[in-house]
């Protein structure tokens, strides 16, 4: 007897799914958490370069990555719901979007705090400092996009368009940015390049990396649920919903 | 385990423990809006069906 | 009774933006302006240094010559969605690429020809040699089609939407920062003695691409927007 997958494709179906895992997905991101701090915080050395300011990392890295890596699957999810016309899965890159909007701005913010007493400065116009900000425009203007439309279809097909066109643009634009600033490289600013990469760092940063992914999973799950209800009101399944 | 010396972060104390709470501040008031919503979803549901 | 061919549609199209875009012609006259004040205002918000205004002359023109064409975008559709010819436009066996490709090479004519005629003028303010003007109106010659084009596609998403020109430069303004980077680096180039080579390289591929595949994403967008 093999599992029909595409049973769960219909969000009233995957509702219970999702919501029954949720909390799972919670703790053991909390567990990780406490773990990757410990790790990162106690055990693991002081860097000979940069002190103890290199810690700032350990939440910087992992922030930027899940910024990176949500607006892909962003795309990806939102493309799928266009091309399947799959409700499920658009409505699985809107509830992508705002939580990888707060990582992106997490890693720019963070990203300051370490470039303070490392570079010397908040803020440098660098390859990749650039790109990052500017793909928090490109969540930006996917949020704000999706918000300005009432109607739920045609607020997920354009926002896929956006998405899938911001997708292919990033590779463009961080060339771009990256000529742009090995050309204007005025000022030699000495950038200290990320510590060798000790044992305990290694472990922390994975370990981080890895909380920050399971409570992506956790709170775009829970996002998904809300955007079910709001958008599957009037179907029958909502009675059972409610008595879980 | 000398604290003073783990909470100072040798001088770089406020960007440290700055990134850590900003972090803590972003992820915890996401998890409260989020988890805000789908209460108040959930209530609407029930209030509507009733 | 035959199908015109989709070279006849084209042209046809174009002539009709135009006649339109003439009867209206304080519309691209606005653009026109908006460019050269925009310019004008920097030299006093920023002092009438010479030395100063003439480094940032390329990137000033740029973004000028950025927002006035962003601000045409919002016409592009506006006026055939508001009457109705838009949605016949979508349902002529004509492929829509074409429509799209259409309207967007009648306002480049409109708006932003005048712009780049108008541009050593503007040049000269800042005391640039012939060549490096030459330069600048080459950039802008290759950069403001994929200005258009890319925007195509955010006034399509857009169309109909209250939150409008604000929505629409917001989608629109990060996927305009390849171009803008190469097209002013170009300019720039030429003033640090630097080789604008690579840079108009870079923006003709950009532009290549443009053209290939913005006006399929906007026959997309415009087909969401219109069901």
């Amino acid at each position: 007897m093999s599992l029909n997958w595409y049973r769960y494709a219909s969000p009233g179906k995957f509702y219970p799914v999702a919501s029954k895992m949720i909390p799972w997905f919670a703790t053991a991101a909390a567990i990780l958490f406490i773990i990757g701090l410990y790790v990162g915080l106690f055990l693991a050395p002081r860097d000979f370069q940069q002190g103890e300011a290199y810690r700032v990392l350990f939440i910087h890295v992992p922030a930027a990555w899940m910024g990176m890596l949500l607006y892909i699957l962003m795309a990806i999810y939102a493309g799928i719901g266009w091309a399947f016309n799959a409700r499920l899965s658009s409505m699985m890159a809107s509830s992508l979007s705002i939580t990888g909007a707060m990582f992106t701005f997490l890693s720019l913010a963070t990203g300051s705090m370490w470039g303070k007493p490392t570079w010397g400065t908040w803020w440098v116009w660098d390859a990749r400092t650039t790109s990052t900000l500017i793909l928090l425009f490109l969540y930006i203007g996917f949020v704000s996009l999706q918000s300005a439309i009432d109607d739920p279809r045609r607020a997920d097909r354009a926002g896929a368009v956006l998405a899938l066109v911001g997708v292919i643009n990033v590779p463009i634009i961080y060339f771009s940015v990256q000529w742009w600033n090995t050309l204007h490289q005025g000022a030699t600013i000495r950038i200290v390049d990320k510590p060798t990469i000790a044992a305990p760092m290694l472990a922390a940063m994975l370990i981080m990396l890895a909380a920050c992914w399971l409570y992506s999973i956790a709170v775009v799950l829970t996002r998904l649920c809300c955007a079910i209800i709001e958008r599957e009101r009037g179907v029958g399944w909502r009675e059972e919903a409610l008595t879980r | 385990m000398n604290w003073s010396k783990f909470f100072s972060m040798d001088g770089y104390g406020f960007y440290v423990w700055g990134s850590y709470v900003l972090a803590l501040v972003a992820m915890c008031g996401e998890v409260l809006q989020v988890v805000r919503r789908k209460k108040t979803l959930k209530r609407q549901l029930q209030n509507f069906s009733k | 009774m035959s199908t015109p061919s989709q070279f006849a549609m084209f042209r046809w199209l174009v002539r009709r933006d135009l006649t339109l875009a003439w009867r209206r012609r304080a519309d691209a006259l606005s653009t026109l302006f908006f460019f050269v004040i925009v310019v004008s205002l920097f030299p006093l918000s920023i002092g009438p240094d010479t030395q100063l205004l003439r480094s940032i002359a390329s990137g000033l023109v740029w973004v000028a010559a950025l927002l006035a064409s962003m601000l045409s975008l919002g016409r592009l559709f506006a006026g055939d969605y508001v009457d109705g010819t838009l949605e016949q436009m979508l349902m002529t066996p004509q492929p829509l690429y074409l429509i799209v490709l259409g309207k967007a090479f009648a306002q480049w004519l409109v708006s932003e020809v005048p712009l780049i005629l108008i541009t050593p003028l503007v040049g000269m303010q800042f005391g640039w040699t012939r060549s490096a003007l030459l330069l600048l109106v080459v950039s802008l010659v290759l950069g403001i089609p994929v200005f258009s084009l890319i925007g195509s596609i955010g006034a399509a998403l857009t169309l109909g939407l209250r939150g409008g020109g604000i929505l629409l430069s917001l989608l629109v303004l990060p996927l305009y920062i390849p171009a803008l980077i190469f097209g002013a680096g170009a300019a720039e180039a030429s003033l640090a003695s630097g080789s604008p080579e690579a840079n108009l390289y870079l923006l003709g591929a950009v532009l290549v691409l443009t053209v290939v595949f913005a006006p399929w994403a906007t026959s997309a967008a415009l087909r969401i927007s219109l069901e």
